[in-house]
């Protein structure tokens, strides 16, 4: 439990063993902006605060391996299906530059294969199969490599009888794969459904942004779906909306908190209580499994 | 029905002086009417040809035109009863998906389209075919019910897209086309759907998941409707007829993708141009795929259309220290 004297935001910096401190630091930014209210934020109290803002609570997005950390137990993610890489099936005519050459520049770029990575791990001693995005990928975009990544992690959920996270973070569908990006929509529910018939718990994380063909998909089919705060989340962002109505948005529009209210998901949760919050979730269902047999 | 495509205008022009030299009537003279039938063989040709290679964006516009067969069209040319059931049980009765037990040939079956509107005040009520989450829900309703009696369940894509608005959001339009994905995926009849305009994006999907695919010639499915992919990829709808090149969109690259298991003929210069031959086609593909997939024990089907949408996908597996 937190000390509820400290300041809230900084109790994860109070706590020596989270694991985002040991986080790779930010290279050569010493400072950063927070987009939400401008302040200047020394970037190496902000990896200690789970890169929250310490004035406004913004979270600024995490990259697949910051998620990793901070949700599972030091040294238990064993990832898979790392080898599968994008091809270019449509042969995409691109206006400025081609797929091919955008997928290389990102995979150089982030260090990723494509935009989630995937694997076994252990989430306070609990066995979870766990998938991220990374929304530095292409916007996160689920194509075919996703799509595949992600039912595997399903079926393996199901075979192991082990309980399935994803946490989400994309635009949707991604264009360059036209089609095939589509249908790994289907794909992924697919999955889900076998994986709801075995009685296997998934969990869904929604994170800034979860919008489109994900969200439209497995983001939407967990069991709990939880996300965190002030994350955009809808089957549209409010710039869509605004020009497809043409009406101004509330500001609160498509957030996590909206969704909430709307009865769409469990529960906004804080980044620095996510993890124990997933404890909570996966011993809650192992207590029910035990029961059951 | 005149020919008001762009593309369509030289065969516009040929149909002018057709009607011009019909306009004499009584003082046509045997060489005008020799003239007329020259020109009318001339006018099926051209149309054939051009419809032959319809570019991308052309096609595009052949699956909007507005005199097209919809669902309502569909379901009065080749059924011999319709029933339509109205409304989710959970907020209101979307017109822009239309559903009930239909009649094909004898055997019920669940029909359930998206429906454009034809005139200005059905088109509203219709919210142009874009449904909202009591659409994809309504839809859901009609597809258990149908598991529960055993009708094999028919659906009819027609649509832009689902909607984008303020109310979709807080009703839920991601959830509602998300279960409709998992609960396709699953449903113990068997379904066949058919792209009979526009399939347009996670709209088109929710309820297209299927053991059969079929798509009539001249129309296109697309991951976003190719307006929406221009703006997400170059910020600019007007690139809209690159991005329905780029994406391959057209009912011939799907089949050649094996997204899409079977097309479905149109009369020459599309299915707008003759409502009957369409429907009369589209019944004749629909009672084959049905009839095969009646005869599949439920457990297999039901193992085929996973199977089916879990090999969906092109990746690559990188051999070692050769490529790159």
């Amino acid at each position: 439990m937190r000390d509820e004297s400290q300041p809230a935001l900084e109790a994860v910096s109070q706590n020596g063993s989270s694991a985002v401190a040991t986080a790779r630091p930010l290279p050569t930014n010493l400072a950063v902006k927070c987009p939400n209210c401008r302040e200047l934020l020394v970037a190496k109290d902000l990896e200690k605060n789970v890169k929250v803002c310490q004035r406004c609570g913004h979270h600024f997005k995490l990259s697949a391996w910051e998620r990793i950390q901070l949700l599972t137990d030091p040294d238990t993610f064993k990832e898979f299906a790392e080898e599968l890489r994008s091809a270019d099936p449509l042969s995409f005519v691109d206006r400025t530059t081609s797929y091919a050459r955008s997928v290389a520049d990102k995979r150089a770029k982030t260090g990723l294969e494509d935009a989630a990575v995937v694997g076994r791990a252990r989430v306070d001693g609990l066995p979870v199969v766990l998938a991220v995005f990374d929304f530095n990928f292409i916007g996160g975009s689920m194509g075919s490599v996703v799509g595949e990544k992600l039912t595997r992690a399903i079926e393996m959920g199901e075979r192991e009888r082990t309980p399935v996270i994803i946490v989400s973070a994309s635009g949707g569908a991604r264009m360059q794969e036209g089609m095939y990006s589509l249908m790994q929509m289907a794909k992924t529910s697919a999955a889900l459904g076998r994986l709801a018939e075995a009685g296997v718990p998934y969990i869904s994380v929604l994170t800034d942004p979860t919008t489109g063909g994900v969200s439209a998909s497995f983001a939407f089919l967990g069991d709990v779906i939880l996300a965190e705060p002030g994350a955009l989340i809808g089957f549209a962002g409010p710039r869509v909306i605004e020009q497809a109505i043409h009406q101004r948005l509330p500001a609160d529009a498509n957030t996590s908190e909206f969704v909430l209210a709307h009865g769409m998901i469990d529960a906004v949760v804080h980044r620095r209580d996510l993890r124990a919050e997933l404890a909570r979730l996966l011993r809650l269902y192992r207590a029910a499994e035990t029961v059951a047999h | 029905m005149p020919y008001d495509l762009d593309f369509e205008r030289p065969v516009a022009e040929l149909e002018r002086r057709i009607q011009t030299l019909q306009r004499r009537g009584e003082r046509m003279r045997p060489d005008d009417r020799a003239q007329v039938a020259t020109l009318e063989r001339e006018v099926q040709r051209q149309t054939r040809e051009l419809y032959r290679s319809l570019s991308p964006w052309q096609r595009v516009q052949v699956a909007r035109h507005r005199h097209r067969p919809q669902t309502s069209d569909y379901i009065r040319l080749m059924c011999d009863d319709f029933f339509e059931l109205h409304g989710d049980r959970r907020f209101g009765d979307d017109r822009s998906i239309m559903g009930g037990i239909a009649s094909l040939d004898g055997r019920a079956i669940m029909l359930i389209g998206h429906q454009k509107g034809h005139d200005i005040k059905e088109r509203q009520e219709c919210n142009f075919g874009m449904p909202h989450p009591e659409g994809y829900r309504k839809a859901l309703r009609l597809m258990t019910h149908a598991e529960r009696f055993h009708m094999p369940v028919v659906t009819f894509i027609d649509t832009q897209g689902a909607f984008l608005g303020l109310e979709d959001e807080q009703r839920g339009q991601s959830q509602a086309i998300a279960e409709n994905l998992l609960v396709m995926a699953r449903l113990r009849t068997p379904i066949v759907a058919t792209v009979i305009g526009e399939g347009g994006s996670g709209g088109a999907l929710a309820i297209g998941v299927a053991d059969s695919l079929l798509m009539l010639e001249n129309t296109f499915y697309s991951v976003a409707a190719p307006e929406a992919a221009a703006t997400i990829l170059w910020r600019d709808a007007s690139f809209a007829p690159d991005a329905a090149a780029a994406m391959k969109i057209g009912a011939p690259d799907l089949r050649d993708m094996g997204l899409c298991d079977a097309l479905v003929p149109e009369p020459v210069g599309g299915a707008h141009r003759d409502h009957e031959m369409a429907a009369a086609h589209l019944k004749a593909a629909l009672n084959e795929h049905l009839d095969e997939l009646t005869r599949v024990p439920t457990a297999i089907l039901l193992d085929r259309r996973y199977a089916k949408f879990r090999n969906i996908g092109v990746y690559a597996r990188p051999v070692p220290a050769t490529v790159d």
